[in-house]
């Protein structure tokens, strides 16, 4: 378990803006009536959306309309990770340092990210441009070392294309999300040996007519047995 | 090795496109109708003999578990649940289905969902792959707009609406009862089972939660027939599994294989062997990183699927390899999972909360070989003391790497202790 808490210092007050209020309408309609707390954490990232974290009256606002008690989705807030609880940097550059990453390098991902920016695991540089984050599991393994930076993946990393990846954030200039040497997907690197063939057509189907008069006829045959005894 | 003409996922690597049209191209959507003409029955039935196991990790019999669902719908729904809460340490396949095969998973939750008498169904997707969630709510909404859900979903005089659900970075919410939790807006923590979700699931009604392979590969199956995937595997090991080798291996991928592939043959062939040669090999773990580890000698010969690994001491769990060679310290190496244990432990039982905590300060001294050698057996002890006495299976994950870790390299650890205090003595003397 980690411990998070709310930050100390809070904002007045929290609403949807006019469009993530119609949103949130939307989000709501998903869930069957009465069960609308089903929505809950959809609303806290849509309010993390609109703000870049949550706060205690993002928290008050959503506990009110979706009639929960506050604490209940306090609750929520302070159990999943994905919620900031504190302002944060523009870009949030999370760091995954699980096993398999670690075993194709993380730390020297890690490093660059300290060195570059000059800060440590869950501090924001002065210019409120970045937050560093350590996380756990990314779930995109075969092209590890992985950096998810906002909602982005970036993958196949070492020292240097990290150092470039964040070069080119501070420029403000896009970068093609995925892999950074031009994997395609989790394909291997170089040759692929599997899926050459094309697979533009039907996938071959049995008889469908036969393969029900068995099953009736089976179907049968068992009852009738059944019958028998 | 498996012909391309035998695979399921034929755009596993995003060569071709993931939306409605391409995937139509592919097969995908071919007599749907048809195939839920067929029957609840023999849909159910056709799953039973095909042999599928749930691809999520335990390897339960998917027939099986849609059997328990209540025969016909009550005043209380019934729901289909699909786990895409990837987050095992190794394990991504689900992520490619759902970023270049959205429409088999699609299909899949009709065809099931229509099986087991339910008109709805979720999917809780990991709040980390947002980009994939967006191609799959993309995905949805084409099916909607072309008749394949909704009302009278494909013609069918079935009407099945399909939801898509973020979740927000919690480890935990890939155990079923948790997701359920989760999904009613609440803190992911495991339910008591009984009763099982079959009977009291979501907002208490029957509910069946499936992986996104399982459900991914139920249209292929019904429409090649059970005897084809049967052919495919080993016996009670049937069909294909999508593989994720991650780690020290030449070319890391994920690869769909016939299960009981060796997994010297899956390293070699598909990933071009392990860095340094096989020679250099030190451990795998070969089923995410909840099961224990594999030293070289098992490795040369074992075959990659539930039975064989099982009767290894070990599990298929994901079919997430994870291959360490000689550079690793493999103590440092486990102690990363039972840091990731500690942090992911959702606090509800006693053991586990504070076991996996004990767990993770305990190996961090082992690293350093800072302890004594009949600590190796209390870290033992206490591993068995939070395995089977938790609500879910997170305790057992945690006590299962390190069980794996003195199994096979008690050596290691030992001469790790040995070091320590000679170096200790000496530099103090």
């Amino acid at each position: 378990m980690t411990l998070r808490e709310l930050s100390a210092s809070q904002p007045d007050s929290f609403s949807f803006t006019d469009e993530n209020f119609s949103l949130s309408k939307r989000i709501i309609k998903k869930y069957p009536e009465g069960y609308q707390a089903s929505a809950v954490i959809p609303l806290l990232d849509l309010a993390q959306r609109q703000e870049g974290w949550v706060s205690k009256p993002a928290i008050e606002f959503i506990a009110d309309l979706l009639q929960m008690p506050v604490i209940r989705v306090l609750e929520v807030a302070t159990f999943y990770t994905m919620f900031n609880l504190q302002p944060i940097g523009k870009k949030h550059i999370q760091v995954c340092t699980n096993l398999p990453c670690l075993l194709r390098g993380c730390d020297q991902v890690v490093k660059c990210c300290k060195d570059k920016l000059g800060i440590n695991f869950g501090e924001t540089t002065n210019d409120k441009m970045f937050s560093l984050s350590e996380v756990e599991c990314a779930g995109a393994c075969v092209n590890a070392p992985v950096v998810a930076i906002n909602d982005d993946y970036y993958e196949d990393l070492t020292y240097d294309l990290m150092s470039k990846v964040i070069d080119r954030l501070v420029q403000g200039e896009n970068i093609k999300i995925g892999s950074m040497i031009n994997r395609e997907g989790s394909s291997p690197v170089g040759n692929k040996k599997t899926l050459l063939e094309d697979p533009n057509h039907m996938v071959p189907k049995q008889d469908l007519l036969k393969a029900k008069a068995d099953y009736e006829y089976q179907k049968k045959q068992k009852s009738i047995s059944k019958g028998n005894n | 090795m498996l012909k391309d003409q035998d695979r399921i996922f034929t755009n596993l690597y995003g060569d071709f496109g993931w939306g409605l049209n391409s995937a139509m191209q592919r097969g995908d959507w071919d007599s749907t109708k048809e195939l839920i003409s067929m029957g609840k029955d023999w849909i159910i039935d056709e799953i039973k003999s095909s042999g599928l196991r749930g691809r999520g990790g335990a390897g339960f019999p998917t027939g099986l578990k849609m059997s328990f669902m209540p025969k016909e719908e009550s005043s209380r729904p019934h729901y289909l649940v699909v786990n895409a809460d990837e987050g095992e340490p190794g394990t991504c396949k689900d992520r490619d289905m759902l970023r270049y095969d959205p429409h088999k998973l699609i299909e899949g939750c009709l065809l099931t969902s229509f099986a087991m008498s339910s008109h709805a169904c979720y999917i809780y997707i990991r709040g980390e792959y947002y980009n994939e969630a967006s191609n799959l709510q993309r995905a949805i909404d084409e099916a909607y707009e072309s008749g394949f859900l909704g009302k009278d979903a494909c013609g069918s005089g079935w009407d099945f609406d399909l939801f898509l659900h973020r979740g927000a970075g919690a480890y935990i919410c890939g155990e079923e009862t948790a997701l359920i939790q989760s999904l009613e807006g609440k803190k992911g923590q495991p339910r008591l089972k009984p009763p099982f979700p079959a009977g009291v699931g979501l907002y208490g009604c029957p509910t069946t939660v499936n992986n996104v392979e399982t459900i991914a590969v139920i249209p292929t199956i019904l429409r090649r027939g059970a005897k084809w995937f049967n052919a495919l595997g080993k016996p009670n090991n049937t069909g294909t599994k999508v593989f994720c080798i991650s780690g020290h291996v030449n070319n890391p991928c994920n690869v769909e294989e016939e299960m009981g592939i060796p997994l010297k043959t899956l390293i070699e062939e598909h990933c071009g062997g392990v860095i340094g040669g096989w020679d250099n090999l030190l451990a795998i773990i070969p089923g995410g990183s909840s099961v224990p580890c594999l030293p070289k000698k098992t490795c040369d010969t074992i075959d990659m699927d539930f039975d064989s690994l099982k009767g290894a001491n070990s599990g298929l769990g994901t079919a997430a390899v994870i291959v360490m060679n000689k550079s690793v310290d493999i103590i440092a190496a486990i102690t990363r999972l039972s840091k990731f244990y500690k942090h992911e432990s959702c606090g509800q039982c006693t053991p586990c909360r504070e076991g996996t905590g004990w767990l993770y300060r305990v190996m961090d001294r082992m690293v350093k070989g800072e302890a004594t050698p009949e600590e190796i057996n209390t870290l033992e002890e206490v591993t068995y003391q939070i395995e089977g006495h938790t609500i879910c299976a997170l305790g057992d994950a945690a006590a299962w790497p390190i069980q794996g870790l003195i199994r096979h390299f008690r050596p290691v650890m030992e001469d790790r202790i040995k070091n320590y205090k000679q170096s200790h003595f000496t530099s103090a003397a």
